[in-house]
């Protein structure tokens, strides 16, 4: 199918705002076709990764000048020519990246590595992107408006914008991202038009869900169930808040693909079962009780066996300030044990709020360390030596064994921290 | 490109292009929805998902047939990278249109179809041999695997 251009569009891709426009504009007819979408939507609101890239990339086009602009060009672009890169013009944020700033060193991470990492963030904020660094941009400074069309990538930042914000994105990748920030369009499919984010199967809640550990459990079950459907959840889920919905859908993105989800009462554009479908109620239904809990709790943790806890990692997506204040009053008074480690992650934005509140302080004096840009999966970075890790997230638990061959075990926040302050994994299904 | 096979396909399937050109090779299939990042390792182009049924297998030069992409929006730039390895598979037919599959697939630049007329997933199987006109929206699979020239007539 060919796509539908206005004459500014044509204009775009033939050269009319640059070279990089026009590249940019190349790719993104190019994906459009891919995905039968008939036009492009505006949109000024991009989060991303644009351009940056670890060192082993920039060599890889070293005949291209190995540089950031060689890097935004071929690969954020996928042009076969280098072109300049002008500052963007819409409002654009970098997502997560590959390291700490300043603790960097103790996630293994090598002088050459940092200065790579620095070269880079300079240039993103030089092209005019901000520096949110983190996979929680609604928590750091980018929060957007029901209805508003935006291009992000992050399936938990996206599944969050869809389906807690009523904001409208598919699940971008890096290279559609990096050309919208030049275009400030993106393909008019899927999560941008009404009848597609209509849900698709019916998730009766029997078990009650009510605690964040809950939510999370209940977005992993979600995920299995309903793959990369919109399921609508209607039951005995209560006590909603920000990070009980920023762990549902992030477990729930990564057990399968749900990239939108309703919760009958709870998310807005689903008043009630009936509206959230779009009329009367389709597809599967699942039921999720007691015995699916079990299930689910018992598949997170098919990948813990040894007890002796080394690393515990929490901040996946990265802790909100409430959370922090939270690990904050878990572990005031101990201390982290010698054999294992606490490594908490979060946005430059909110570690600045825990700074200000104490929250980073008491984490310290615990020896826990307060990271922030990345985690440990993004940056494949664990304390040396990691062989058995703990996570307060489904997603995390989903993720770090499989890339880094370690065991993980999944818990609630109290759990995870008592394993840190004891180096003994003493979780179990209450 | 001419075919390498010398018999008549014993499947034919028609469907949509995604991404342009011809390609012919071995077929890598699967029920299981990918995941691109934290579910491949890209230098070895290998699906390291716990529990998936391809789980240590490469796709490296094989057409990957699947189900359709699932999991991080990191999908597209871990199977660009997969590229730049030399790891890619060397064309895609899935069922399910996603962003991530979409996208991946162009910037891979590899043939790649979909919205079939019948299931690939019940029409091939791994080992078949399979070659992808995605400009003409045909894909031709031969059983068993590439055809030899002894097995003329």
């Amino acid at each position: 199918m060919v796509m539908r251009l206005s004459d500014e569009e044509k204009a775009m891709r033939d050269g009319a705002q640059g070279p990089a426009v026009a590249k940019a504009m190349d790719l993104l007819i190019r994906y459009g076709e891919a995905l039968g979408a008939e036009d492009f939507v505006y949109t000024d609101n991009i989060a991303g990764v644009p351009g940056s890239s670890p060192k082993w990339v920039k060599d890889y086009f070293a005949a291209d000048g190995g540089d950031y602009r060689a890097v935004f060009s071929r690969f954020d672009l996928d042009s076969d020519k280098v072109v300049d890169v002008p500052r963007i013009n819409g409002f654009g944020c970098h997502l997560q990246g590959g390291m700490d700033p300043q603790l960097w060193r103790e996630q293994g991470m090598s002088d050459e590595a940092f200065a790579n990492f620095e070269a880079d963030e300079r240039e993103v904020a030089a092209h005019g992107i901000q520096v949110l660094k983190t996979c929680t941009p609604y928590l750091a400074g980018n929060v957007p408006v029901m209805g508003e069309h935006c291009a992000w990538m992050e399936s938990s930042a996206v599944v969050f914008c869809n389906s807690v914000i009523g904001g409208r994105t598919n699940c971008e990748g890096r290279e559609s991202t990096s050309a919208a920030m030049l275009a400030k369009r993106v393909p008019n499919w899927g999560f941008h038009t009404e009848d597609f984010r209509k849900g698709q199967h019916l998730i009766e809640v029997q078990a009650p869900v009510d605690s964040i550990f809950e939510w999370g459990l209940l977005g992993y079950f979600t995920g299995a169930a309903v793959e990369d459907a919109i399921p609508v959840l209607d039951g005995a889920i209560s006590s909603a808040a920000l990070i009980k919905h920023k762990h549902f859908g992030a477990a729930a993105a990564s057990s399968g693909g749900v990239e939108m989800y309703h919760m009958a009462g709870i998310t807005p554009e689903a008043p009630t079962v009936e509206r959230a479908f779009g009329g009367a109620v389709r597809g599967e239904r699942f039921t999720y009780g007691a015995r699916e809990r079990r299930e689910t709790y018992e598949q997170l943790n098919s990948v813990g066996e040894s007890r002796d806890v080394d690393y515990v990692m929490l901040g996946c997506p990265h802790y909100s300030a409430d959370q922090l204040t939270e690990a904050a009053r878990l572990l005031e008074g101990r201390t982290v044990h010698p054999n294992s480690n606490l490594w908490i992650f979060t946005s430059r934005a909110v570690k600045a709020t825990a700074e200000a509140s104490g929250s980073a302080d008491i984490i310290r004096k615990a020896g826990a360390r307060l990271m922030t840009d990345t985690c440990s999966a993004i940056s494949q970075a664990v304390p040396p030596g990691t062989k058995v890790a703990a996570f307060d997230s489904a997603k995390q638990t989903h993720y770090l064994p499989a890339i880094m061959g370690i065991e993980g075990w999944f818990g609630t926040t109290q759990e995870c921290i008592d394993a840190a302050c004891t180096g003994r994994w003493d979780g179990r299904l209450a | 490109m001419a075919t390498l096979a010398t018999r008549p396909a014993d499947v034919l399937i028609r469907g949509r292009k995604v991404v342009g050109g011809v390609v012919e090779g071995e077929a890598l299939v699967t029920r299981q929805t990918i995941s691109g990042w934290g579910g491949v390792n890209p230098m070895k182009g290998e699906i390291i998902e716990m529990r998936h049924e391809l789980r240590g297998q490469s796709f490296a030069g094989k057409i990957l047939v699947f189900p359709g992409a699932k999991g991080s929006s990191g999908w597209s730039a871990m199977f660009h990278t997969t590229r730049l390895t030399g790891q890619a598979p060397i064309g895609m037919l899935y069922n399910i249109t996603t962003t991530k599959a979409a996208l991946g697939a162009v910037v891979m630049r590899v043939p790649t179809m979909t919205d079939f007329d019948s299931d690939p997933l019940e029409q091939i199987e791994t080992g078949d041999w399979v070659r992808i006109d995605a400009d003409a929206a045909v894909v031709s699979v031969w059983k068993g695997g590439q055809p030899s020239p002894e097995g003329i007539g």
